[in-house]
C-alpha cells in the first residue's frame, strides 16, 4: 500500500495517508479538514468538537471480515432524535473501502455498491416498502433524518459540508443490511450484513473505564 | 502502520437531575438516550447537554426494580450492567397486565433486555433480521431462521414506570404496538412506531440462571402461571421429537423382554420328571394321604411345574400338596382347588371351571423329590357305599424348567407404566399448551378449534 505523504496547509504538519485512493482526511494535528487535489490538499474546514464516544472503536483499530484484514481509517458521526452513531470508514488489504456502522454497539459492515435498478426517490420511500437487489429481498425498516456531526480520518469522497441528512435502513431475512444515502445525487447504496461484535477478532479497542472486553 | 495508542472511555462524570438534584450515575457510558432519576422519578433527555426534562413522574408511584440498576452480572457468557429499568403494560378485555423490562449493557456488545412477568425471565436481543411472515391453521406466523413462531398477542404496550438509562427515548403514558409470536423456548416481538419497526428475540431464562449470575441475594420468586415462551415440561431440548423418545425406548425394552421371553422359552428344559395316574374314593376308609414314587429334578435352582387332570364332573376336588426332599427333608406346601361345573339353563348350555390345574413354585434346588398328595371332595352321601360313590380320578404331572413367561409379561406391564404416565403427562403437557394458550389473543392452541363454552373449567 502506498502511503503518499504532505503537508497540512494550515498548520505544516505532515499528512500521512494511510490509504491511497482517499479523498478527504482530517489533520490530526490542527483539526482542519483537507481535501485533496492531486498532490495538493485544500483545507475545506475544520472538525468540530466530536460528541461523547461512546464506540469501542477507533481511528487504528484493526479486524477481520470474510477473512480479509482490514484497518479502521476514517469515520464520519452523524445523529438523530434519539441517539449518535458513527460510520467507520475500513481500508482492507486489497485496498477495497468499506464501512463499519456502530449503532450503539449494533455493528453492520457494508459496501459502496451500484443498484441494479434506480433507487426509489427520498420522496417515494416509505417504511416497509419492498426493495431487491442482487437477488436478496430487502425491505425499508427506517427512515432516519439524522444531522451530520462531524468526520475523523481518510475517506473516500468528500464529506465536510452536510447538515441533514436522510437515511433509509434496510433488512432482510436472513441477517442482510443496507442503507441508502440520500445526502448524494444519485443516492448511494450500500449493501452488507450484520456482524456479531466477536466475529470481527476487533484489536486496537478503546478501554472503558471499569470494563475489560 | 502506527500502533495506536490505547485510548481508555473514562466513565463519564455524574449529572445532577435537573428536577431534585441528586446524582444521577451515567452507567451506559454515555450510550443512553433517556435517563429517568433514580430519586424522583424525573425523565431527563440525555442526548441534550441541556438535560432537558422529558417528564416528571410522582415517585410515589416508583417501583423497585427485582435486580438493582448498576448491578453487573454475567449471562450468556458475557458481563452485563443493569442501567435501566420499566414497568409496562397492556389492558385486555378491561384487565391490565403489566411486565417489567431490565436495559442490560456492555460497551463492546450493547444492549440486551430482560423481561419479567409473574417472575417468568426472557433474556432478549435485538434481531438485525425480520421474520418471514406467515400463516398455519388459520393463525399469522413467523418465520426466523429454522423456527415457526405462533401469532400470541398484539397489544398497545404502554410504559407505566421508567428508572435509569434507555438506549432510546422512553416516557411514562407512551404507547406502542408490540405484537409477540412464540416457539418456546423463544418468542420473537415487533414493536412498531411511525418510523421503525423493531424485532428482538427473547428465550426463556430459568430465574436461577439470573440470580446466580448477578449474585442476587435469597433464592428467585417462583414463577406463577405459565407464560407465553415457558417451555412445557419434559420438553427439554426446544426439538419436536424429543417426546416420542422414551416411548421409543421403552417400546424397545418390552421387545427386548419378549425376545428373552421367547429365548428362555426356547433353551427352558421343560424336562417331564414325573407323571402318575390316582383315583381317590372319598368313602374309602384309612389314610388318605399318598406319597408318590420319588423323581430326579436336575440342575441348580429351577422352577417346578405340577399339573393336576382331573375327570371332575360337576363337582370339586382340593388337593393339599407338598413337594418335599428326600436327602433334606425340606417340604413346599401348596393346596390347589379344582371343580368343574357345566349343565344346560333355559336352553343355554354353560361351564365354570376347569378339570385342569397347573401350578409354577419357582426356586427348588436339584436334587431327588417326591410329592405327598391328600385329596379332599364332597363327602359322600350318607349310606351311600364306596362303590357307588364317585371317586375322582387325577393325574400328577411334575415338569422341571418350563419357561415362566409370566415374569416377563409382568415385566413387560411395569415397563409401560411409565410409558401409561408418560402419555398422561403429554395430556398433562397438551394441559399446559391450554393454559400458554388461554393467555393468548386466540384463546386456544394453535390449530385446535375453539372451546365451547361448556368445556370451561
Amino acid at each position: 500500500m502506498s502511503q503518499p505523504s504532505a503537508i497540512c496547509p494550515n498548520c505544516g504538519a505532515p499528512i500521512v495517508f494511510r490509504w491511497s485512493s482517499a479523498i478527504q482526511t482530517t489533520c490530526e494535528y490542527c483539526k482542519s479538514i483537507l481535501v485533496r487535489h492531486d498532490v495538493n490538499l485544500e483545507k475545506v474546514g475544520v472538525v468540530a468538537d466530536l460528541p461523547p464516544d461512546i464506540s469501542p472503536i477507533q481511528i487504528g483499530t484493526e479486524g477481520v471480515y470474510n477473512n480479509a484484514a482490514f484497518q479502521v481509517i476514517g469515520r464520519i458521526i452523524y445523529s438523530h432524535d434519539v441517539g449518535a452513531w458513527n460510520e467507520w470508514h475500513l481500508m482492507f488489504g486489497n485496498g477495497a473501502s468499506g464501512w463499519l456502522s456502530d449503532a450503539q454497539a449494533e455493528y453492520a459492515i457494508s459496501f459502496l455498491s451500484q443498484p441494479e435498478s434506480p433507487l426509489p426517490p427520498p420522496d417515494q420511500i416509505y417504511r416497509g416498502m419492498e426493495y431487491k437487489q442482487q437477488g436478496v429481498d430487502l425491505w425499508v425498516t427506517t427512515l432516519t433524518e439524522a444531522n451530520y456531526e462531524g468526520v475523523e480520518g481518510e475517506l473516500p469522497f468528500q464529506y465536510w459540508d452536510k447538515e441533514r441528512c436522510r437515511f433509509a435502513d434496510l433488512r432482510s431475512r436472513d441477517g442482510r443490511f443496507g442503507t441508502i444515502d440520500y445526502t448524494e445525487n444519485p443516492p448511494l447504496l450500500f449493501l452488507g450484513e450484520f456482524v456479531e461484535f466477536e466475529s470481527l477478532r476487533l484489536t486496537y479497542l478503546k478501554d472503558f473505564e471499569g470494563w475489560t472486553a | 502502520m502506527s500502533v495506536t495508542q490505547r485510548k481508555i472511555v473514562p466513565k463519564p462524570k455524574a449529572l445532577n437531575c435537573p428536577s431534585c438534584g441528586s446524582q444521577l450515575e451515567l452507567r451506559g457510558m454515555g450510550t443512553a438516550a433517556s435517563i429517568a432519576c433514580g430519586y424522583c422519578a424525573t425523565t431527563i433527555d440525555a442526548t441534550n447537554p441541556q438535560l432537558q426534562i422529558i417528564q416528571k413522574f410522582d415517585a410515589r408511584f416508583a417501583i423497585q426494580p427485582m435486580i438493582p440498576l448498576g448491578s453487573r452480572g454475567n449471562l450468556k457468557g458475557t458481563v452485563w450492567e443493569v442501567i435501566g429499568f420499566q414497568q409496562r403494560g397492556i389492558t385486555v378485555d378491561g384487565a391490565n397486565y403489566f411486565w417489567r423490562e431490565y436495559v442490560l449493557f456492555n460497551p463492546f456488545k450493547g444492549f440486551r433486555y430482560l423481561s419479567e412477568y409473574n417472575y417468568h425471565w426472557s433474556f432478549v436481543t435485538p434481531m438485525p433480521s425480520l421474520p418471514a411472515m406467515g400463516s398455519r391453521t388459520g393463525r399469522a406466523t413467523a418465520q426466523w431462521g429454522y423456527d415457526t413462531f405462533d401469532h400470541f398477542q398484539t397489544a398497545q404496550a404502554t410504559t407505566y414506570f421508567v428508572v435509569g438509562e434507555f438506549p432510546w427515548q422512553v416516557k411514562v403514558g407512551e404507547a406502542v404496538s408490540t405484537s409477540d409470536y412464540v416457539a418456546p423456548p423463544k418468542m420473537l416481538s415487533s414493536e412498531t412506531t411511525e418510523n421503525e419497526v423493531t424485532w428482538s428475540i427473547g428465550e426463556y431464562i430459568a430465574p436461577q440462571e439470573i440470580w446466580s449470575g448477578f449474585k442476587l441475594p435469597n433464592t428467585p420468586p417462583v414463577p406463577v402461571g405459565i407464560f407465553a415462551n415457558q417451555p412445557a415440561p419434559g420438553a427439554a431440548a426446544p426439538t419436536k421429537q424429543a417426546p416420542g423418545r422414551p416411548w421409543k425406548f421403552f417400546l424397545a425394552m418390552a421387545a427386548g423382554l419378549f425376545l428373552m421371553m421367547l429365548a428362555f422359552g426356547v433353551m427352558a428344559r421343560q424336562e417331564q420328571v414325573f407323571k402318575d395316574t390316582f383315583v381317590f374314593n372319598p368313602a374309602a376308609t384309612g389314610e388318605k394321604s399318598l406319597v408318590t414314587k420319588p423323581f430326579e429334578l436336575k440342575g441348580g435352582n429351577g422352577n417346578v411345574q405340577i399339573d393336576i387332570d382331573t375327570g371332575l364332573d360337576n363337582s370339586w376336588a382340593y388337593f393339599s400338596m407338598a413337594l418335599i426332599n428326600e436327602q433334606t427333608g425340606d417340604a413346599v406346601d401348596f393346596g390347589r382347588e379344582v371343580g368343574y361345573y357345566h349343565g344346560v339353563d333355559e336352553g343355554e348350555s354353560w361351564s365354570e371351571g376347569d378339570r385342569h390345574d397347573d401350578v409354577i413354585i419357582p426356586g427348588i434346588p436339584g436334587g431327588r423329590y417326591y410329592l405327598r398328595i391328600e385329596p379332599d371332595t364332597d363327602p359322600p352321601t350318607p349310606g351311600a357305599s364306596a362303590i357307588n360313590t364317585r371317586s375322582v380320578t387325577y393325574t400328577v404331572t411334575v415338569t422341571r424348567d418350563v419357561p415362566f413367561y409370566f415374569r416377563y409379561i409382568f415385566g413387560i406391564f411395569l415397563l409401560f407404566i411409565p410409558v401409561i404416565f408418560m402419555g398422561r403427562k403429554s395430556f398433562s403437557g397438551s394441559n399446559f399448551e391450554s393454559q400458554r394458550w388461554s393467555e393468548s389473543d386466540h384463546g386456544t392452541v394453535p390449530g385446535m378449534l375453539p372451546q365451547s363454552d361448556d368445556d370451561e373449567e
